[in-house]
């Protein structure tokens, strides 16, 4: 009989789960669809900038940088911009995003202090008591260009002044709702771009290269940190939405298994029950 | 006629990707038009209208700033924003410079609250000419 009762409660419970797992869901996929549309309508200008700035890079390493973003100096402390979600509950994004940054910090000569961006990850570098130069979290769902501009500035900071010599970004791209994938990308010092005869152009800057790449390599990392985050955004909500569908499917498929269970074993009882009865009376006749 | 590929991208979204004769940009240092096999270039926009001419067509466009790069294949044009004539809304453009205006008139208002409002004055304004040269050169043809 407790058997029987203790299934039914674990019935209810495993109901419950559901439930939320299936509201969070839906709420995942809602702030899903928007988030991929931001992270997808970002990209052509990213592309687009970073082509602008490699093309500028590759210039510079012929005639020396024309710009204090644009110097590329041997590699002696680095720093790494960790972007992960503030919350859990999105399948093995985290996991795999700070298994990612933690091998590339590993993999480095030289220090690596942290920019975090997000609580997964600041807790994550926390605990294995990492250099952590600033933290965000708490951007939200849907930050804004002017939000982002912070970390922007601490790195453009840290980079003029000589404090590091290498900016890397790790964040999780987007690829599609079921796929996202960690990935690491070298922001500063730039790399050129390898597309053969740019080089030997000789641009026209107006008014002048001076003032020109003063607004444009700021622009340029700006925009590179804000797309990251957005790529990151994307990547979490459909992660987790996909999750949590998996962990609905799952909790139906265990509640028809207790059901099976519990039906079974009421039957039984009730077998037990009928034989005793039948087998009172045989012995009362 | 030769022609050149024109990109214009801005933060939220491609706005144009086609083959044009020539592209007309308000530089930093005044207007400035571009041809194919123009010299590679590189400078800022200001906020102000980019026309671009194409099979004997005009098509116009507001922009807020920017940047403009020629290269020997095309013309990439980074955008802070950039709307087509045609999709301007008047009505709310209007609304916008007054409340920027507004906001520019109150005292006591730190330095960059005040160039953000300046900033959205000028984006109005710009969006209010470009929409108006539209409708006029309509009218005329």
């Amino acid at each position: 009989m407790a058997d029987i009762r203790a299934v039914r409660r674990r019935i209810k419970g495993v109901q419950n789960t559901a439930k939320i797992t299936k509201a969070m869901e839906m709420v995942a996929a809602s702030k899903m669809k928007r988030a991929q549309e931001r992270g997808l309508a970002g990209r052509p200008y990213a592309e687009k900038i970073q082509q602008v700035i490699a093309d500028l890079a590759a210039l510079s390493g012929e005639t020396g940088a024309l710009h204090p973003l644009l110097q590329s100096r041997p590699a002696t402390r680095t720093v790494l911009v960790h972007i992960t979600p503030d919350r859990g509950l999105c399948g093995g994004l985290n996991a795999n995003i700070n298994r990612m940054a933690a091998g590339f910090i590993l993999e480095q000569k030289v220090p690596v202090r942290l920019i975090a961006v997000g609580r997964k990850g600041l807790d994550f570098m926390r605990r294995h008591r990492r250099d952590i130069l600033a933290e965000f979290t708490q951007l939200g769902d849907r930050p804004g260009f002017l939000e982002t501009l912070p970390i922007s500035r601490i790195i453009i900071d840290e980079y003029t002044s000589g404090k590091v010599d290498q900016v890397h970004l790790v964040y999780t791209r987007f690829i599609s709702t079921m796929l996202q994938q960690p990935a690491i990308r070298q922001l500063l010092p730039v790399e050129p771009s390898s597309t053969p005869g740019v080089q030997n152009v000789d641009y026209i800057y107006e008014p002048d290269p001076g003032a020109v790449l003063n607004e444009l390599l700021p622009r340029f990392v700006e925009m590179e940190v804000y797309h990251a985050i957005l790529e990151s955004i994307a990547s979490e909500q459909s992660a987790r939405m996909v999750a949590m569908r998996n962990a609905t499917e799952n909790a139906k498929e265990l509640v028809s298994e207790l059901t099976l269970l519990y039906n079974k074993a009421r039957q039984e009882s009730i077998t037990t029950e009928l034989l005793d009865i039948v087998g009172g009376a045989v012995a009362l006749s | 006629m030769s022609s050149i590929r024109l990109d214009i991208v801005t933060a939220e979204r491609a706005v144009y990707s086609e083959d044009v004769e020539m592209v007309i940009a308000p530089g930093v240092q005044g207007q400035l038009g571009i041809l194919p096999h123009h010299t590679p270039l590189m400078t800022t926009l200001q906020a102000g209208e980019l026309r671009i001419k194409k099979g004997g067509q005009e098509v116009s466009l507001a922009i807020s700033g920017g940047f403009l790069e020629v290269r020997p294949d095309k013309v990439v044009v980074l955008a802070d924003s950039a709307e087509r004539a045609d999709e301007i809304d008047v009505a709310r453009a209007e609304e916008a410079k007054r409340r920027a205006q507004e906001r520019l008139s109150e005292k006591g208002q730190t330095g960059a609250d005040e160039s953000l409002a300046e900033a959205s004055l000028r984006r109005s304004l710009v969006r209010l000419k470009v929409a108006d040269m539209a409708r006029r050169r309509r009218k005329r043809a």
